[in-house]
């Protein structure tokens, strides 16, 4: 799906979103106050793939999503999403480029007090000029996209975790993202349920040309989904390997990321 | 302001050829697709070119297809630039135009990308559970608020036995005392308490002070403001104001952790370790409770007292010597006591009341602000209640 460039003021000749990097890193360095959890980490994802940021627990990988989608400050120039750096740019900018991502959360945190088709048609009543009748029809497409059709009037505590994450990502494709980040889609669900969900996030990226960042330490579903992988390594506390899974896996840049890709939890000699 | 991006958008917009070949109604699609309310709508764009008939019919004298009553629908793409969900949306508003007129549509024509998503889009959920619960008739309505009622009673009556029998184990050395959370509750009701309660407590002692100045002047009798003030803060107003404060805010406080633990299976945790909650969780917040409520009230009557004072001194003729002289002839030690004792009662309610709703909160995150408002609402409901009570009892025994 192409899409033009949200540009916060108009431009002499359009630039394609096509032309631009989705996701750029560079040299970010991730802190809690004192504390560096990462460092030098510079890195940029192509438009249309799908990308894995993996690691242990702890290693920094939900924090580094944070930043991704700005839910926190990063360095001036160190995360630019569709070529807009989210720290110097001014509020409205951000929020023009906050508005073509869309985030699927570890838990689905969708709004409990509102029906699923509520929490779709939220972002539409918002952010878009559509009016009610339109909306109501681009809602029933996302919940049909993710298998909930006939679903809308259901409220989150009263699906299962499966369907609310699914509804999560009705809710995420609502605005037609160029981005999509998700953090840790499997976690907490059944092997038949995960394996849905990356299959919807295959096809979501095969056939909206959605890129995709996801942030996971689940070992099937990384081989399964990604093109390419970031390994984040907590004993170095920088990334140490960057490539697709089962090229990572045949041959290791080092004993970290071997031990990770074959789950081999002996100690280091 | 115009949206910048329409200031680059070239004008290409999203457009449907109709034409008629054969039995067939094709739509070939063209343009830019974007969710901005602009794209057309099936329904109404080949309701009015049927009607109008003139273009289907110039379209399909170029064909050599007999003619004959339309029985399906065709997608085709023309020079289609970019699109999104508002080109799926038309699409399907196409696949349910055919359904309501038994016509076939075809979509195969479209590109794999379209057609993988409308595939996608009419995958029938795995299963469909009633949503809808039938409202019940008001007769009936009454009849389950009714049941709920007693529910709640009986749930708060269980409650309460749970929370004597755990004291009991507690006293008889069967369980032990959680002193860490005790002391918690200790250190909040003491020193993080004291702000809030000094500025009720002032403005409740001036308040009267106040009252009884304008009334009693009017008799020559300002110098019985003291009477007002002493009377009124050592046997109602302290214990009761200091009461509600706590209640909204401990008690708040209590159903609001209790229920996040509730949420994050923590009282689960207690459960199938065969710990009795109400041992680790409630017993030190009610304990903690009973302790520091009198002692607060103790503080709140004598800073209500000085603020009544600073009023009754400064405006009126009494005099602060007289004030307090006025004070100490009035109220007895019976008085103090009597605000105490309702103090330590109302301590009991606070804990009662946060812990109670507090471990009976939902799943869902709403579920901790309901449960904090019920405690709020419960614990200043009980207290008033316990406070008419009281003072009937003391009216009757002549305290």
């Amino acid at each position: 799906m192409a899409h033009l460039i949200d540009a916060p003021r108009p431009v002499a000749a359009p630039v394609a979103l096509d032309a631009l990097c989705p996701v750029e890193v560079t040299d970010l360095t991730m802190r809690y106050d004192s504390l560096v959890v990462m460092e030098r980490l510079t890195f940029t994802v192509n438009r249309g793939e799908v990308f894995v940021i993996m690691g242990g627990s702890g290693s920094g990988k939900s924090t580094l999503l944070k930043h991704l989608v700005g839910l926190r400050d990063a360095p001036p120039g160190a995360v630019r999403i569709n070529g807009v750096d989210l720290a110097s740019a001014d509020p409205a900018e951000r929020r023009r480029s906050l508005r073509r991502i869309g985030v699927l959360y570890q838990g689905g945190a969708l709004w409990s007090g509102l029906t699923l088709a509520e929490n779709v048609a939220l972002p539409l009543e918002e952010l878009s000029t559509l009016d009610a009748p339109a909306i109501a029809e681009v809602v029933d497409l996302k919940l049909a996209l993710v298998g909930l059709a006939g679903f809308g009037d259901f409220y989150p505590a009263a699906i299962s975790g499966g369907m609310r994450k699914r509804a999560s990502l009705a809710r995420a494709l609502a605005l037609d993202p160029d981005i999509l980040f998700f953090d840790e889609p499997s976690s907490g669900l059944d092997p038949i349920s995960a394996s849905r969900l990356d299959d919807l996030i295959l096809a979501i990226a095969a056939s909206m040309g959605t890129t995709i960042v996801v942030v996971s330490h689940d070992l099937a579903s990384i081989f399964r989904i990604a093109d390419r992988a970031l390994f984040l390594d907590i004993a170095q506390r920088t990334m140490t390997a960057l490539g697709a899974p089962t090229a990572l896996r045949d041959a290791p840049p080092n004993d970290e990321v071997r031990r990770f890709l074959t789950r081999d939890s002996t100690s280091i000699p | 302001m115009p949206d910048p991006r329409s200031l680059m958008r070239p004008p290409n917009p999203a457009s449907v050829e109709l034409r008629l070949q054969g039995d067939a109604l094709v739509a070939t699609v063209s343009g830019r697709w974007e969710l901005d309310g602009t794209a057309p709508r099936f329904a109404p764009l080949v309701d009015a070119a049927l009607s109008a008939g003139e273009a289907l019919n110039a379209a399909d004298a170029s064909t050599d297809a007999p003619r004959g009553p339309i029985s399906r629908i065709e997608f085709n793409e023309g020079a289609l630039d970019a699109w999104d969900s508002s080109l799926l949306v038309f699409l399907r508003q196409g696949q349910a135009y055919g359904e309501t007129h038994h016509w076939d549509v075809d979509t195969t024509a479209l590109p794999e990308r379209i057609t993988t998503l409308l595939a996608l889009a009419s995958v029938v959920p795995e299963r469909i559970v009633e949503s809808a619960t039938p409202v019940p008739a008001f007769i009936a309505r009454i009849g389950q608020g009714g049941i709920a009622a007693w529910d709640s009673t009986r749930a708060a009556l269980t409650f309460v036995g749970e929370v004597a029998q755990g004291f009991a184990r507690l006293f008889t050395g069967r369980t032990r005392m959680q002193w860490r959370a005790f002391w918690v509750v200790v250190q909040s009701n003491s020193s993080g308490a004291l702000p809030i309660v000094t500025l009720i407590a002032i403005l409740v002692g001036v308040i009267i002070a106040f009252l009884g100045v304008v009334v009693l002047e009017r008799f020559g009798a300002s110098y019985y403001v003291s009477y007002l003030v002493g009377y009124g803060m050592l046997r109602e107003m302290g214990a009761l104001m200091t009461g509600i404060i706590m209640a909204g805010r401990t008690g708040a406080g209590f159903a609001a952790e209790l229920g996040s633990m509730k949420i994050t299976e923590e009282l689960d945790a207690y459960a199938t370790l065969g710990i009795a909650p109400v041992d680790h969780l409630v017993l030190p917040r009610v304990l903690g409770l009973f302790v520091m409520l009198p002692l607060l009230v103790v503080y709140a009557d004598v800073v209500g007292i000085v603020g009544g004072m600073f009023v009754a001194t400064s405006s009126s003729a009494v005099t602060p010597t007289q004030f307090l002289t006025g004070m100490r002839d009035a109220v007895s030690l019976s008085d103090a006591v009597l605000g105490v004792v309702k103090a330590t009662l109302f301590g009991g309610i606070i804990g009662f009341a946060g812990c109670f709703h507090g471990l009976r909160t939902g799943t869902d995150a709403s579920a901790v602000g309901r449960s904090a408002t019920s405690a709020v609402v419960l614990g200043i409901t009980l207290i008033i209640l316990c406070n008419a009570v009281v003072d009937w009892l003391a009216a009757s025994w002549h305290i």
